[in-house]
């Protein structure tokens, strides 16, 4: 018998094991709403699967009565576009300013600061100064976002371009290149994979702070769709929303993966093995 | 060709002496082979050629004109490591030092001048024996491989001066070898003007025509940062003989010594 830390499991026996505690979660789901369901048919705090798919039928499959749009689709739209929207705001503004910061060291002085500063406030706490600004539009949801996690990509950006070796960046300076040729032919080819792994990691994030800002001024959205409905327990929608959005931000995560594999080769065999 | 001329020159970093009245003439074409003890000073002495590092007193004269104070094309290096973009395959890592000069705001080329640059390219690479590998990437290539690409890719430049880091420290014995012939031959072929830091003695002899000992001449037992190194042997090394090089081994091992004490 090898050791356990040498033991490894084969792809198959992989993916069993990954699915058993998603099996466990469900079985033991099935089991409580069943108990429940046979003490008092009527309880809202754990509706059956079947619950569930009617009420989501309903919401994605039939016109709504009062606007006649399909709610389900309307709301998933409206939030990925302003999640779209926000993210790809944030990588813009964080990929110019993150190399400036990282390869300038004038600029890295004069900024910084700044930068770290605004990081340290809690976007929801300026909530309040976005609505009153921009008033309760689509403009504040996408700003809550933006400067939610654009202060981390900013000095996530920035460290990766000063890890890049100083002996590439003198080498290139060795074969002619001024400033700007440095920024665009070794610099940002480099860091844009890395700004797409940064961008993984602050998705969660980005919709936490999509949520809320859905969650308090809304009129469609998959976040002001929970809250709303979160009044009536109607808790055969809240949760297949959850699972909803549990599925979309994999989906993104996996969209990103996807992307940096196929844009940038290079870094596959660079690392030894695809991330 | 171009003669660089060092005169008086002293590099401090605060109290800390690191060099001290260093003078030094060499004229275009010779090959310099430095070597000494870690923290001798050597590696500051190729940063101050390279533009990295300023002198603190003291000149360096590139033809009678001070050095300019930033790495540019006129001195090519090669590192022990990371000497090549891991994005660009092999062929474009050469490419770049010629596509830098066409395109001063993007740094790249299109259409028949980037066909002639590749063709250039190619022929560079063909020369270090990188012809079968121009579509690989830095990653796929052995360590001996990488440092023939960070050679082909300051040849490009035509560079007056060389200045080559511990270039082949990290590469097995039967591979060194090759890559000393390889620079030999690039050598005599383009009359550069090579530096090159060493730790082996035996390679500085083989390879240089001069070869430079950096070591301290005077030692502060309570202030080991109180004096600062200089060129303590200056050989030109057709003229050497074992007794030389036992007697710089001596030399080098003794300082060590007293340096560990």
């Amino acid at each position: 018998m090898k050791r356990l830390i040498n033991q490894h499991p084969r792809r198959l026996g992989k993916i069993l094991l990954g699915l058993i505690p998603f099996l466990l979660i469900l079985g033991i789901y099935l089991f409580a709403s069943n108990e429940r369901l046979e003490i008092n048919p009527n309880d809202k705090l754990m509706p059956a699967f079947s619950t569930m798919a009617e009420s989501m039928y309903r919401m994605a499959f039939e016109p709504s009565k009062r606007s006649g749009e399909y709610l389900f689709w309307t709301d998933t739209s409206s939030s990925l576009k302003r999640l779209g929207l926000g993210v790809a705001i944030s990588a813009f503004i964080s990929l110019v300013i993150g190399i400036f910061l990282g390869i300038i060291p004038k600029i890295r002085a004069g900024v910084a600061p700044l930068v770290t500063a605004v990081s340290l406030i809690p976007p929801l706490a300026i909530l309040p100064i976005l609505f009153i600004i921009f008033g309760l539009g689509e403009v504040s949801k996408v700003m809550l976002i933006v400067l939610g996690i654009t202060p981390f990509l900013i000095r996530d950006t920035q460290l990766r371009v000063m890890e890049l070796p100083e002996e590439q960046i003198i080498k290139a300076q060795t074969l002619g290149a001024n400033s700007w040729q440095v920024i665009t032919r070794i610099v940002l080819p480099q860091i844009l994979p890395k700004l797409i792994d940064a961008l993984r990691l602050s998705l969660g994030s980005a919709w936490l702070f999509l949520i809320a800002a859905e969650a308090i001024s809304s009129t469609s959205g998959l976040g002001y769709r929970i809250f709303l409905v979160r009044r009536y327990l109607s808790m055969d929608v809240i949760l297949p929303y959850v699972v909803w959005i549990a599925v979309l931000a994999f989906a993104a995560d996996y969209l990103l993966r996807r992307l940096s594999q196929s844009a940038f080769p290079w870094q596959i065999t660079a690392s030894g093995e695809a991330k | 060709m171009k003669t660089i001329e060092i005169k008086h020159l002293w590099k401090e970093y605060g109290d800390n002496i690191v060099l001290e009245n260093l003078n030094l003439t060499v004229k275009a074409g010779e090959f310099v082979t430095l070597v000494g003890t870690s923290g001798c000073g050597k590696t500051t002495f190729l940063k101050l050629l390279l533009g990295i590092e300023t002198v603190t007193r003291g000149k360096i004269l590139l033809d009678n004109e001070p050095l300019v104070d930033e790495p540019d094309a006129t001195r090519g290096i090669v590192f022990q490591r990371y000497s090549s973009f891991p994005h660009l395959n092999v062929v474009e890592n050469v490419m770049l030092g010629e596509e830098f000069e066409t395109s001063l705001l993007f740094g790249r080329s299109f259409g028949k001048k980037r066909q002639a640059i590749r063709d250039r390219a190619i022929k560079i690479l063909k020369r270090v024996g990188l012809g079968d590998a121009i579509d690989k990437y830095p990653s796929e290539l052995s360590g001996g491989m990488q440092q023939r690409l960070a050679i082909a890719q300051a040849l490009i430049k035509n560079p007056s001066v060389l200045l080559l880091d511990e270039p082949f420290g990290a590469l097995d014995p039967g591979i060194r070898a090759d890559m000393h012939e390889l620079i030999l031959d690039i050598w005599k072929e383009t009359k550069l003007t090579i530096f090159m830091i060493t730790h082996d003695l035996k390679e500085g002899f083989h390879l240089g025509t001069r070869l430079l000992v950096f070591d301290k001449r005077r030692h502060d037992p309570d202030q080991p940062n109180r004096y600062g190194a200089t060129i303590t042997y200056d050989i030109p090394v057709e003229k050497t003989d074992n007794e030389t090089l036992d007697e710089i081994t001596d030399s080098i091992n003794s300082n060590k010594q007293e340096a560990t004490l």
